[in-house]
């Protein structure tokens, strides 16, 4: 019986063949915390008694959520991370670096075939370059930073066909949440999701890191894609960073799979997420017109180059509107570098906007960008849950870059493809 | 096992956001004192609401979102023995049974806010003691069984020096 790509990289990492349902103890290749994370994963592995940790190359904790510090109880636990690097001489990216979900593949820490895990849920991240990553608790995290291992059960996998050309003014951020409104936010809870089709092979890897992302807001444990050519060159590109060799896993064609569904995306509309879910899912022409207080571009999902590059095409040479407030956080220093060689932070700037940190910015709100009360956020990120944004009383829509760019232009929710 | 059936003001799709919100996690590190805010955004009032020894009782997909730990954790420490849903979601299920915290799977359709309840997990049951009615619960699978049995897998790895699952 032919293997999913899920049950081959777990099969490779427990050392026998392992297929859907079984539990499996697995060596993994690369483990990270992060600030809101980071905490209890050193305090349970002291915890652990007299352990070290099994790879002090294979570790990272990343400043992500929280930095700069904005309080002293954030302040505490950051000390708390620093201290633990130098005691066990383990890696740490501090303030600035960047959100862990970029800086993993960007700096060569995961590569196509490796299992991954992470203290954060959007671990699922690098399906896109081929990577079984899930997101844990960490206490899963403190166990594999002791052991280099963790147990597995072989998750059942859902094969998603994405068909057609993506329109003007469409993007991956759109097909996700399509995606997410139609199967609904436990629609595929415990599966490892694998996405194929003419509109995936179509798209940029940085796109395609959007698709992933989201896998985990309709219960995934993963969302993986093959390792392509542009895969490839991506990881080439990045090869500075890391010696570590790429090893693409492919399904077979007989892989047993619980459902295949498929999508044609030639005419889809650009999508909003409403309030209070990410399955609350509608083509933007239903919530155009909703008057917008904040827009925020930036996060994991939609703070790579890429993601400013469309965004900045829609804010040249323009002003945002008075009323709104436009926060930019870039994803990582490198493409914050990248974009000020661009000209973009300059457009942003030149619009109005507020350019902040690389690093999570405002997404889970602790950090600058808190919302008041009634006001309402069009955002890129991942969730719009009540509270999200540090106040229950505020509205986030989650939707494209170009959609969040068109929206702080006109003060209102907007459909971008007028301005692409 | 016996306890009063409390239920939140939302059913299905609790987030752990919702468990616990990130503007405490990323500041607050005692869980007691994380305790006191928990479901503060759905419910006002749930946290001085339940009492020592009382199970959560919810529908689907309970815990999804945030990979957070201290969610489980400040469920624990408020003093609540088990949540009962219809399902969970698959992180926060593993990070619960890590820390010796029970889930309970059945149809909760028919427990009420303040039922008298009594799980069973060598039937593989619940009784709600008010309704005096029987209601099959999910079997708990053999390798959260042993996590629940050794009281969290911190306790596992201390016993064993590492994973020791039959299957």
């Amino acid at each position: 019986m032919g293997q999913t790509i899920a049950e081959k990289i777990l099969s490779g990492h427990c050392g026998k063949k392992v297929k859907a349902d079984d539990i499996a103890v697995c060596k993994v290749d690369f483990y990270f915390g992060q600030d809101g994370t980071s905490g209890i994963i050193i305090d349970n592995f002291r915890k652990l008694g007299n352990v070290k940790p099994a790879d002090k190359t294979k570790f990272y904790m990343v400043i992500d959520h929280s930095g700069p510090s904005p309080s002293v109880g954030v302040s505490t636990i950051h000390k708390k991370m620093r201290s633990f690097a130098e005691e066990y001489g383990v890696g740490l990216y501090d303030v600035g670096e960047g959100v862990c979900h970029q800086l993993m593949p960007e700096l060569g820490h995961v590569v196509p075939g490796d299992l991954v895990i992470g203290a954060d849920s959007h671990t699922c991240t690098y399906g896109a370059i081929n990577v079984f990553s899930t997101g844990v608790g960490s206490t899963d995290l403190a166990i594999t930073l002791a052991t280099g291992k963790n147990w597995f059960r072989v998750p059942r996998t859902v094969k998603m066909i994405i068909k057609g050309r993506l329109p003007n003014g469409v993007y991956s951020k759109d097909i996700i949440l399509h995606i997410i409104g139609q199967v609904g936010a436990n629609g595929c809870t415990y599966k490892s999701v694998e996405f194929y089709g003419s509109a995936i092979e179509g798209l940029s890897v940085d796109s395609r890191f959007t698709i992933s992302n989201m896998a985990v807001e309709m219960g995934a444990k993963c969302g993986i894609m093959e390792a392509d050519k542009k895969v490839l060159d991506w990881i080439n590109r990045i090869k500075k960073h890391s010696q570590r060799r790429p090893r693409p896993v492919f399904a077979d064609i007989d892989a047993v799979y619980e459902a295949v569904k498929e999508f044609d995306v030639s005419r889809l509309a650009p999508q909003v997420a409403k309030p209070h879910t990410v399955d609350n899912v509608s083509p933007v022409d239903e919530v155009k017109g909703k008057q917008i207080d904040q827009a925020y571009i930036g996060t994991c999902t939609n703070g790579r180059f890429s993601d400013l590059e469309t965004a900045a095409r829609i804010l040249k040479n323009k002003k945002i509107n008075p009323d709104v407030k436009l926060i930019i956080a870039p994803a990582s220093r490198n493409i914050y570098l990248e974009a000020l060689k661009a000209g973009i932070i300059e457009v942003f700037i030149k619009a109005g906007g507020v350019v902040l940190s690389p690093g999570c910015g405002p997404c889970v709100g602790t950090q600058g960008g808190i919302p008041a009360d009634g006001e309402t956020v069009i955002s890129t990120a991942n969730r719009n849950f009540k509270g999200r944004m540090g106040n229950p009383n505020a509205f986030i829509y989650l939707a494209s870059p170009a959609t969040c760019a068109a929206s702080a232009l006109e003060g209102r929710i907007a459909d971008p493809r007028r301005y692409v | 096992m016996k306890g009063v059936a409390r239920r939140l003001k939302q059913d299905d799709n609790v987030n752990t956001d919702y468990v616990i919100s990130g503007r405490y996690k990323f500041s607050i590190e005692d869980p007691k004192e994380l305790a006191r805010h928990i479901f503060e955004d759905i419910d006002p009032k749930f946290a001085s609401r339940v009492k020592e020894g009382d199970f959560i009782v919810a529908g689907e997909n309970f815990g999804c979102g945030s990979s957070r730990e201290q969610a489980p954790q400040s469920i624990k420490a408020a003093g609540i023995k088990a949540v009962i849903a219809k399902s969970f979601a698959r992180i926060f299920y593993r990070n619960a049974f890590n820390i010796g915290l029970c889930l309970i799977e059945c149809d909760t359709d028919q427990i009420n806010e303040g039922d008298s309840l009594e799980i069973n997990l060598e039937k593989n049951r619940l009784k709600n003691i008010t309704k005096n009615s029987l209601l099959p619960i999910r079997p708990i699978p053999p390798v959260m069984k042993k996590l629940l049995s050794d009281g969290g897998v911190i306790e596992h790895f201390k016993k064993y020096g590492g994973f020791k699952f039959d299957s």
